[in-house]
This record gives C-alpha cells, sequence and structure tokens, in this order.
C-alpha cells in the first residue's frame, strides 16, 4: 500500500526560521510542501520519512533565505498493480461503486467489474449483486459506509498543473489527494481529482466484507 | 525535484509507526501544528492512522514482524505475497487464495491451511473479534496446552 519514494529538492528557509534547528525547518517545509498532495506519476504523499542528505546552504543576491538541496525519502501512498485493498463504499452511481479509504478518496469500480450480474437500483440509488442460489435469487445490497475488498486493476494520474502561455514542464505538486473539504462548488467546471485508483470485486472473496464472513 | 519512485515496500506497521511516533513529537511543539501550512499534515495524518488503527497492523511490533517473515520463509512466497498476508492477516482460504498468485497450483489444501494457522499464530488477531469465536475453539487449545 505505501512505498518509500527517494527525492532531491532544494527548501528554502525564510530568515526568521534561522534560528531553528536546519533538520527541523527542513523537515517542516518539506511536510508543508509535500504532505497529502499528489505527485505526478507517484502517488499520494504522506509524511517525511527521513532525510538521507544535505548538502551545503546558499544564499543568492536579493533573497535572505537560505537555500539548501536536501536528499531525503517521502512515505507515498502508491498500491501496486492486483493489491488487495479494504475501503468504505462512500456513494453508488450509474459510473460505479466509489469507495474511500478516509485519507484517499479517488477510488471507482466500474459496474463490468462487479460480482455479475449485477444492477443499479434507481430509486434507492445503489447497486446490487444478484445473486443466484437453489433457492432462488438474493439481491445483495451495496450500501454506503459499508466495509469492502476489492483489487486494484489500474491507476490513473491526471496532470493538473496550470497550463500556462508557456506550459512549464515542472512537476509541481498537484491539488490535495483526499476530498473531506467540499469540492469546488458552482465553478461549473468539473475538476479531474490527479490520481484514482479503478478496482474490481469479480473474484471470490472480493466485494463487501460481510458476503464472506461466515 | 528528482525522484526513484520505487525504493523500497513499506508494511502498514511500518508507516503507522512513524505517523504515531509523529503525533507524540507534535503533541510536544505546541502550537506550531496549527499554521495554515501545518493543516494538511494534520489532515491526512488524522485520516491514515483512522485507517490503520483499525487494520491488524495496530496490534503488530517489530518482533512480530520479524518472526512473521522467519516463519514464512519455507513458503517460498514472493515479497508482494508476505507484505499482503502480513498488512491483511487473512483468515479464510478464500483470502489466501486473493492474495497469492496462482495458489491452486503452489499451494495444496493442506498447506493453505497450514498457512492460515501460521498467519493466525505468528500476528495478533483483533481481540473483539476473537472473543466472539465459538466456544469450542477455546476448548481445542485449552487442550493442547500442556
Amino acid at each position: 500500500m505505501f512505498v518509500l519514494v527517494e527525492m532531491v529538492d532544494t527548501v528554502r528557509i525564510p530568515p526568521w526560521n534561522f534560528q531553528r534547528q536546519l533538520n527541523d525547518a527542513i523537515a517542516e517545509e518539506l511536510n508543508k510542501k509535500l504532505a497529502n498532495k499528489v505527485v505526478y506519476n507517484v502517488g499520494l504523499c504522506i509524511c517525511l520519512y527521513d532525510i538521507t542528505k544535505l548538502d551545503d546552504s546558499y544564499i543568492f543576491p536579493g533573497d535572505g533565505a537560505s537555500h539548501t538541496k536536501v536528499h531525503f525519502r517521502y512515505v507515498v501512498f502508491h498500491p501496486f498493480l492486483d493489491e488487495i485493498l479494504v475501503g468504505k463504499i462512500k456513494y453508488c452511481s450509474q459510473e460505479g461503486v466509489h469507495v474511500t479509504m478516509g485519507f484517499f478518496d479517488d477510488i471507482l469500480i466500474p459496474p463490468e467489474s462487479l460480482q455479475q450480474p449485477a444492477k443499479f437500483d434507481e430509486a434507492e440509488q445503489v447497486w446490487l449483486w444478484e445473486y443466484e442460489t437453489d433457492e432462488g435469487a438474493h439481491d445483495l445490497y451495496m450500501d454506503q459506509g459499508e466495509e469492502i475488498r476489492f483489487r486494484v486493476t489500474d491507476e490513473v494520474f491526471v496532470d493538473t498543473s496550470p497550463t500556462g502561455p508557456a506550459a512549464a514542464a515542472t512537476d509541481t505538486p498537484a491539488q490535495p489527494g483526499q476530498s473531506t473539504a467540499p469540492p469546488a462548488e458552482g465553478s461549473g467546471e468539473k475538476k479531474e481529482p490527479p490520481y484514482t485508483l479503478i478496482g474490481t470485486i469479480c473474484e471470490p472473496g472480493l466485494g463487501l466484507l460481510s458476503w464472506w464472513n461466515n | 525535484m528528482e525522484k526513484n519512485a520505487n525504493a523500497a515496500m513499506l508494511s502498514n506497521y511500518e508507516v503507522f509507526k512513524l505517523l504515531t511516533d509523529l503525533k507524540e513529537q507534535r503533541k510536544d511543539s505546541g502550537k506550531n501544528k496549527h499554521s495554515a501550512g501545518q493543516q494538511n499534515l494534520n489532515t491526512i495524518m488524522y485520516e491514515t492512522l483512522k485507517y490503520l488503527s483499525k487494520m491488524p497492523c495496530s496490534r503488530q511490533s517489530p518482533d512480530i514482524v520479524k518472526d512473521f517473515l522467519t516463519t514464512m520463509m519455507p513458503h517460498k512466497l514472493t515479497k508482494a505475497e508476505k507484505l499482503q498476508l502480513l498488512n491483511h492477516r487473512p483468515q479464510t482460504a478464500v483470502e489466501i487464495q486473493l492474495m497469492v498468485e496462482e495458489s491452486e497450483e503452489r499451494l495444496s489444501e493442506e498447506q493453505i491451511e497450514e498457512l492460515i494457522q501460521t498467519v493466525a499464530d505468528a500476528l495478533p488477531g483483533d481481540p473483539e473479534q476473537e472473543n466472539a469465536a465459538p466456544a469450542d475453539a477455546e476448548m481445542e487449545e485449552a487442550n493442547e496446552q500442556p
């Protein structure tokens, strides 16, 4: 689920933080820059693991702050392909079942990857599995808040950096990966999440935990 | 910013421990953590800890992880498979088949049962769940004690 990513970056420490220990000031700046943000093609950054190397700090003309090149390792949420994960159902829509893990929200299980045969109940806005046994068909509802086990089949990274007139190719961190804050209301444009996971539950053992616990 | 996107895989326990230690450290720092810049770190730490504290990793320790990996050596599982077993603590054959690739070809039914038993012994389980377990399971254990 989590990986360690080695990164190198230059950290700027403003003069009013000079009294602090360099390591602490740098750790704080790095967390401020990366925590809870998605880095393109890397994953959702959680927190700093450690600092492996600090190069010399420089002060440039016109700017009183110190700039230090830092080699560090960051804990990143980046499940590997085919990994099994457990989350909670956020809501269901025509696009499929939306799952959340609390710290990461953009997980989708498309209709073709649900346990077949599956049907969408328009009235209650919920997907259900029409489970056939000898006794007849049971409708197993996928209700909100239920714990669900799924397998990761795909990941989609979208580069959400602003495209200026001179489209610069810098890897700036994109918007925060999880959306417990209310989504952009009334802007009219659909914001693409920078990192989405596609999952499947079309295998024995996958789906709501309650389906498989005796 | 240069990066090496896959330096190492971390178990849930390692991340859980890191975040718990970081939380302790930040408790002492006082007013620093409420500044606007720190809000993202607070949010992600809170949510991730909330998620991880409900998983088996919250009951693990470095020794438990080390012993688990040593016990797993003869089963010849890949790193990713052992990691999933460690993170999820599967209790049924169906879960093992999900996490171990081609388990029908690599493991016989007895080996799968053995694996379930090893996992249950090596990794501590949820105390609430275990209290709800049928009484005969506890009686079996009592009979096995010397």
